[in-house]
C-alpha cells in the first residue's frame, strides 16, 4: 500500500466517519508527521482531505484559524469556513475567492493541476467578441474626445456591426 | 412530453444489446459535470435561486433537436417508486432520486441521453452505449453540451477548466465508465488481482450501483478518478485500453477454466440454470448471481443466441423497483421473491437445458467429448 501523499510505503492508515461516509487514508511515516498525524484523537480527516488546511498540531490542538479565517465568497456568500465543512464550494467565483485553498487541495487529486481539455467555444468567441467591443467603445471615445467625428462615425458603425452580428 | 409509463415500457436501447454486444463489456456510459455561470451551486443556492437556474436549463434542454418528446419531469412530481426505477435503470443518481421539486430530470425517448438538472451541479449530462463505446459516447455527449453552450453560459476558468461542486469533478468534469461481466475472473480467483492492478493505475472500481455499493452478478464498474491535467480523449484512451485488457484478461481466464476443470463450469452454470427455472422464491442477490451464470453459458454457447441479451434485460426487470412498479403496488420484501422468481420462471420457460457439448469458446469442442469420469 502507497502513500496517498507520496510515492513511499504507506505506514499509517486512518479510518474516520465524515458525513455519514467512511473515508481512508494512507501515509507514510513523514507524511504522517508533516500533517500532523500523531495523535488520532484530535485528527480531523476532513481537514486532511481538504488538502490539509487547518492541521492539527502534534499535540492535537487545532491551530488558531488563519488570517483568512473569515474570509467569504462576495459573489455567493459562501465563507471559508463552509469550504473546510464541506470540502465543496459555493459558486464558480468561490474559485477565485479561494485560489490559495483550491492549490492546496487540488495537490495529488489529479493527474494535473492545469486543465487542457475541452474549451467552451461560444464562451471563447463572447470573450473575444467583449474584449474587441470594449476596445472599440475606448478609441471611440478618443475619437469623440479629439473631435476627429469622421473616424468616431466609422467606429461606431463597427460597433453596430458587431453588436447585431451577435444578436442574430 | 414523454409519459413515465411510455418510457418505462421498453427496455433502453443500450440494454437490448445490438450491435454494440461485447463479451464482458455491458455497457459504456459518460458523464459530463457543468454549472451555470453567475448562479451559485445547487447545494449552496437557496430555494429561489434553484427554481431560476432550473428554469433557465430546462428551456435550453428541451429545445435540443435529441430531446424532441423527452421524458422531462421535476422530481418532486415522481413518486420513490418511480425515481428508484430511473436509479436502476442507471438514468439517475441515487442523490439525485433523494431531491424533490428544484431539480429535474430530462430523459430522451430511447434513453440514451438522461440531464439530471440541479443535481450536486446545475448541470449532469449522461450517454449510455451498450458494449465498449466510450469515445463514441463522449463524441455524442460534447456534441450536445456544445449545443448547450450556445444558450447556456458555463462555469468555466481557462486554468481550472469547467468549475464544479466538488474539486473532484473540476476541469473536464468527465466520469467515464464501463460495466463488465467478469464471471471467468471471479471463479478462477483473479479477480483481485485484476482490479487491484487498475486500482493502482489511479482508476475506480465499484459495484452494480456505484460508489460504496457492493459488486453482485460478478459485475464491476470501471471509471476515471482524475478529471484535470489530462483531455477527454486522453482519459477515455487509457480506460478504453485498461477495459480492453480486463476483457482479454477474462477470456483467458474463460478458457483456462474449460480446459482446467470443465466439469465445475458446467455445473455451476447447470445449477444456476435449474435454480432459476425452479425457484418459486428468490432473493435479489440470489438471482442476480445466478443469472451471471446463466449469462456466462451463454456466452459459452452452452445456451442458444439471445441468452445474454435475456440475461441482461431480467438483470433489470428483477430489481425492487421494477418489480413494484410491474406489480403496480409496494411490495414486501416476501412478496418481491415471489414475484422475482415467477418473471424469472416465464422468461425461461422456452429455454431448453444447458448443451455444454457444443462450446463456442475456449478450446474447443473435442475437449468436451471426453466424459469427465470423477464426475
Amino acid at each position: 500500500m502507497k502513500c496517498d501523499f507520496c510515492e513511499r510505503k504507506a505506514t499509517v492508515f486512518l479510518t474516520q466517519l465524515v458525513e455519514g461516509q467512511m473515508k481512508k487514508v494512507c501515509l507514510c511515516d513523514d507524511c504522517a508527521k508533516e500533517r500532523g498525524v500523531t495523535d488520532p484523537t484530535g485528527f480531523s480527516l476532513a481537514d486532511l482531505l481538504l488538502g490539509g488546511l487547518p492541521v492539527t498540531g502534534p499535540s492535537g490542538i487545532t491551530k488558531p484559524a488563519s488570517r483568512s479565517g473569515g474570509r467569504k465568497c462576495p459573489s455567493c456568500g459562501f465563507t471559508l469556513e463552509d469550504l473546510r465543512k464541506v470540502r465543496r464550494f459555493g459558486c464558480g467565483d468561490c474559485y477565485t475567492t479561494f485560489a490559495d485553498e483550491v492549490g492546496q487541495i487540488l495537490t495529488g487529486m489529479h493527474k494535473g493541476v492545469s486543465h487542457t481539455g475541452k474549451v467552451p467555444s461560444g464562451m471563447m468567441a463572447r470573450q473575444v467578441l467583449k474584449q474587441r467591443l470594449d476596445e472599440l467603445r475606448e478609441r471611440l471615445e478618443q475619437a469623440v474626445a479629439a473631435e476627429s467625428y469622421e473616424e468616431a462615425a466609422g467606429i461606431r458603425d463597427e460597433i453596430r456591426n458587431l453588436e447585431s452580428s451577435t444578436k442574430s | 412530453m414523454m409519459r413515465f409509463s411510455t418510457l418505462i415500457k421498453y427496455p433502453a436501447d443500450w440494454m437490448a444489446g445490438g450491435q454494440g454486444l461485447h463479451d464482458s463489456v455491458l455497457t459504456s456510459r459518460i458523464r459530463l459535470a457543468r454549472n451555470l455561470r453567475g448562479h451559485p451551486f445547487p447545494g449552496w443556492a437557496r430555494r429561489e435561486e434553484r427554481a431560476a437556474t432550473l428554469d433557465l436549463m430546462c428551456s435550453a434542454v428541451e429545445a435540443l433537436p435529441v430531446m424532441k418528446d423527452a421524458f422531462s419531469q421535476e422530481l418532486g412530481n415522481l413518486s420513490s417508486v418511480q425515481k428508484q426505477v430511473l436509479v436502476e435503470r442507471h438514468l439517475i443518481s441515487r442523490e439525485h432520486a433523494a431531491r424533490g421539486n428544484g431539480s429535474a430530470a430530462v430523459i430522451e425517448r430511447r434513453q440514451t441521453y438522461s440531464l439530471m438538472l440541479n443535481e450536486e451541479d446545475h448541470l449532469r449530462m449522461q450517454a449510455i452505449r451498450p458494449g465498449l463505446q466510450l469515445a463514441s459516447a463522449y463524441e455524442a455527449l460534447s456534441e450536445l453540451d456544445s449545443e448547450l453552450e450556445e444558450s447556456l453560459e458555463f462555469a468555466f476558468d481557462p486554468k481550472l477548466g469547467y468549475l464544479t461542486t466538488c474539486p473532484t469533478n473540476l476541469g473536464t468534469g468527465l466520469r467515464a465508465s464501463a460495466m463488465l461481466h467478469l464471471p471467468a475472473l471471479v471463479l478462477g480467483d483473479q479477480i483481485g488481482q485484476v482490479l487491484h492492478a487498475v486500482n493502482k493505475i489511479g482508476l475506480a472500481v465499484r459495484g452494480l450501483y456505484g460508489e460504496g455499493t457492493e459488486s453482485l452478478g460478478n459485475l464491476y464498474q470501471i471509471s476515471n478518478q482524475s478529471t484535470l491535467g489530462e483531455s477527454e480523449e486522453t482519459i477515455i484512451r487509457r480506460l478504453e485500453r485498461v477495459i480492453s485488457e480486463v476483457a482479454t484478461h477474462e477470456r483467458n481466464a474463460r478458457e483456462k477454466l474449460l480446459e482446467d476443470d470443465p466439469a465445475m463450469v458446467a455445473d455451476k452454470i447447470g445449477r444456476a440454470y435449474g435454480i432459476l427455472r425452479h425457484a418459486h422464491l428468490i432473493e435479489s442477490k440470489e438471482a442476480l448471481g445466478h443469472l451471471s451464470l446463466l449469462r456466462f453459458g451463454g456466452m459459452l454457447g452452452f445456451f442458444p443466441e439471445g441468452t445474454v441479451v435475456l440475461c441482461d434485460t431480467l438483470l433489470m426487470d428483477i430489481q425492487p423497483a421494477h418489480l413494484q412498479l410491474h406489480a403496480g403496488r409496494q411490495l414486501e420484501p416476501e412478496d418481491r421473491d415471489a414475484m422475482r422468481a415467477e418473471i424469472v420462471r416465464s422468461r425461461l420457460q422456452s429455454l431448453a437445458s444447458p448443451d455444454n457439448r457444443c462450446p463456442n469458446d475456449g478450446s474447443g469442442p473435442d475437449s468436451y467429448k471426453k466424459p469427465s469420469s470423477d464426475s
